[in-house]
């Protein structure tokens, strides 16, 4: 008896504490819903109120959409991240593929290399892959976005984990049906390696829908910006003037990655929880 | 290239298994070098080519657009130490880093213990939690600087309520470093407890069971004398992770303050970016970063130290 009520406050303190510390979390987003919800009277008031009195959502959306081309930034978010996770694949798989599962000299070597590549961080190689691509004249265009990201060693070290689990008769009997080593990585191993494609691929799309430093650095243009870019500079142009249409672009901005988390919530834990052993 | 190896291995499929076998073990074929090569090829270019680029550069007076680069030795560390900026952004880093790292362990950790200790709506806590780790920093960030907005903001709108005058956050030297602490704390809390949370769910239930039997009837025991211990590895880990993460702090920078007002929030990354591609001072630039790789690869030491000493306690 005395433990049960012991376990049903503690239920409620339980409770009203993770209550609280998710208002503070959801708080900017609610924010963010509020403010772009409201006409320009209401956001320049200093009495605070969370419901808009005329509901602006709508004609703040217009605004944003009219003076900032969001669909062509939302596509060319789509563009590029799509381009690196199908390239980073394309590169990534046949590389793990060999180091698991094939012997050859140097592959110890390799495998040294990519693990040591894990611990660099982007903004290390920034400058010179900087001047390189300024070298090939590749500079603000979807190359130089797509381009550096191609290699995830990251990727390498997981599919390579991944592989070494897939049984050896899977590869045996796959060469016996006469299928050749670059057959086996897409018609055996891949289809063997679904969830951890998975998993990576959210990570990887998550780390470049939201990248900001890579694409500040290469891009001039404005048909190319990615989203982050775009709300960036919708934001240094309307200088504070406009904050419903700047919140109605950040939620559209932010919009495609939170509803498919959503939908897909256990997923997206893992993908990003792999940035942890990164 | 790998067009031949295709023939090859087309080849291959022909003669006898014995041969492929010996072919697959012998190191003879070509391959495996096939597989790896777009691989090697491209992390040579882009990755490890770099980085041993960016080392060079830092020792050379080179300039985007220059036609010509000298080798200058050491000037470019010379010049930065005893550039002020230089001395104010390190700090301003190490401040950001001193608070961010322990504010967003602490959260991760005492959210992870929350969600964990009941059994109703942890899957809803965790998906609230996590939302900030998903949702794009760049757009979130002018959300934030809408809500600390001086005026109208509805952080100061709040303290106003209670009869505080509130400072203009992003635009006060004294607040702007902690305003943007505050920022990724918010942002990084979700993230270590989905760690912490993975943790927690492999320590054993006997051990919580024996824990009791031995006399740690209160929660807070069974904390100190099962939990806490068994999570140290995690913990180490998130520690470094997270180090690692606010030491690559820019977004944030970027887009609110540039490092404003007066220096008052110019962190590491941020210096190397306006000096590498703002003035594009690549070889002052590189040798920024090096100083930044410099801190990253102490952070990596200390954790491959730790989870050496951590595997031998499991």
């Amino acid at each position: 008896m005395m433990v049960q009520r012991k376990i049903s406050l503690w239920a409620v303190i339980r409770h009203i504490l993770l209550v609280a510390g998710a208002l503070v979390m959801l708080l900017p987003f609610v924010w963010m819903i509020s403010t772009a919800s409201k006409p320009p009277s209401e956001v320049f008031s200093s009495e605070l109120h969370l419901i808009p009195r005329h509901f602006a959502l709508w004609d703040n959306l217009q605004t944003a959409f009219a003076k900032a081309n969001l669909w062509r930034f939302l596509l060319n978010g789509v563009i590029v991240t799509v381009s690196i996770f199908a390239l980073q694949v394309l590169v990534a798989l046949p590389a793990a593929y060999a180091l698991a599962k094939l012997r050859f000299i140097g592959r110890n070597a390799l495998f040294a290399l990519v693990l040591f590549g894990i611990l660099i961080p982007p903004q290390a190689t920034a400058i010179p892959v900087f001047l390189l691509l300024h070298k090939l004249g590749v500079l603000d265009s979807y190359a130089a976005l797509v381009l550096p990201f191609t290699i995830s060693v990251f990727g390498i070290f997981l599919m390579r984990q991944f592989f070494r689990n897939v049984p050896d008769d899977l590869v045996d009997a796959a060469r016996m049906d006469g299928i050749s080593e670059f057959g086996i990585v897409w018609r055996v191993m891949l289809p063997a390696a679904i969830p951890a494609v998975t998993a990576f691929g959210i990570f990887s799309v998550v780390a470049h829908w939201n990248d900001y430093f890579w694409p500040l650095i290469v891009l001039n243009s404005e048909h190319l910006r990615t989203p982050p870019l775009a709300v960036a500079h919708f934001r240094n142009a309307e200088a504070g003037t406009n904050y419903g249409p700047l919140m109605a672009a950040a939620m559209v901005i932010i919009a495609p990655l939170l509803v498919a988390f959503l939908l897909a919530q256990r997923r997206f834990v893992e993908g990003i929880a792999l940035t942890g052993i990164k | 290239m790998s067009d031949s190896a295709a023939t090859l291995d087309s080849v291959a499929v022909h003669a006898p298994a014995r041969q492929r076998a010996a072919s697959r073990s012998g190191g003879l074929s070509t391959t495996p070098y096939a597989l790896v090569m777009p691989a090697l090829t491209l992390m040579l270019l882009m990755l490890l080519g770099p980085l041993a680029a960016v080392i060079a550069l830092s020792f050379t007076d080179y300039q985007l657009g220059a036609p010509s680069l000298s080798w200058i030795g050491l000037a470019n560390y010379h010049e930065m130490l005893a550039d002020k900026v230089f001395w104010t952004s390190l700090r301003n880093t190490l401040v950001y880093v001193g608070i961010v790292v322990p504010g967003a362990v602490c959260a991760g950790l005492a959210i992870a213990l929350l969600i964990q200790s009941g059994r109703s709506l942890r899957s809803l806590y965790r998906t609230v939690y996590f939302l900030p780790v998903m949702a794009t920093l760049i757009a979130m960030a002018v959300v934030w600087e809408f809500m600390l907005h001086p005026q109208f903001g509805l952080v100061n709108g709040l303290l106003r309520e209670i009869g505080i005058a509130g400072p203009s956050w992003l635009q006060d030297r004294a607040t702007a470093l902690y305003a943007l602490c505050a920022i990724g704390i918010w942002q990084a809390a979700g993230f270590n407890m989905v760690l912490f949370l993975a943790g927690l769910v492999s320590i054993p239930k006997q051990l919580y069971e024996a824990a009791e039997i031995d006399g740690a009837s209160s929660a807070w025991s069974r904390f100190r004398l099962v939990t806490w211990p068994l999570l140290r590895p995690v913990t180490t880990f998130v520690v470094v992770i997270s180090g690692i993460r606010s030491f690559q702090v820019f977004d944030t920078v970027h887009v609110l303050t540039k490092g404003g007002p007066s220096k008052s929030s110019e962190v590491l990354i941020h210096t190397m970016y306006t000096e590498g591609f703002e003035f594009f001072r690549s070889g002052y630039g590189a040798a920024l970063t090096v100083v930044f790789l410099v801190f990253i690869l102490l952070l990596t030491l200390i954790k491959s130290r730790l989870a050496d000493r951590g595997v031998q306690y499991a």
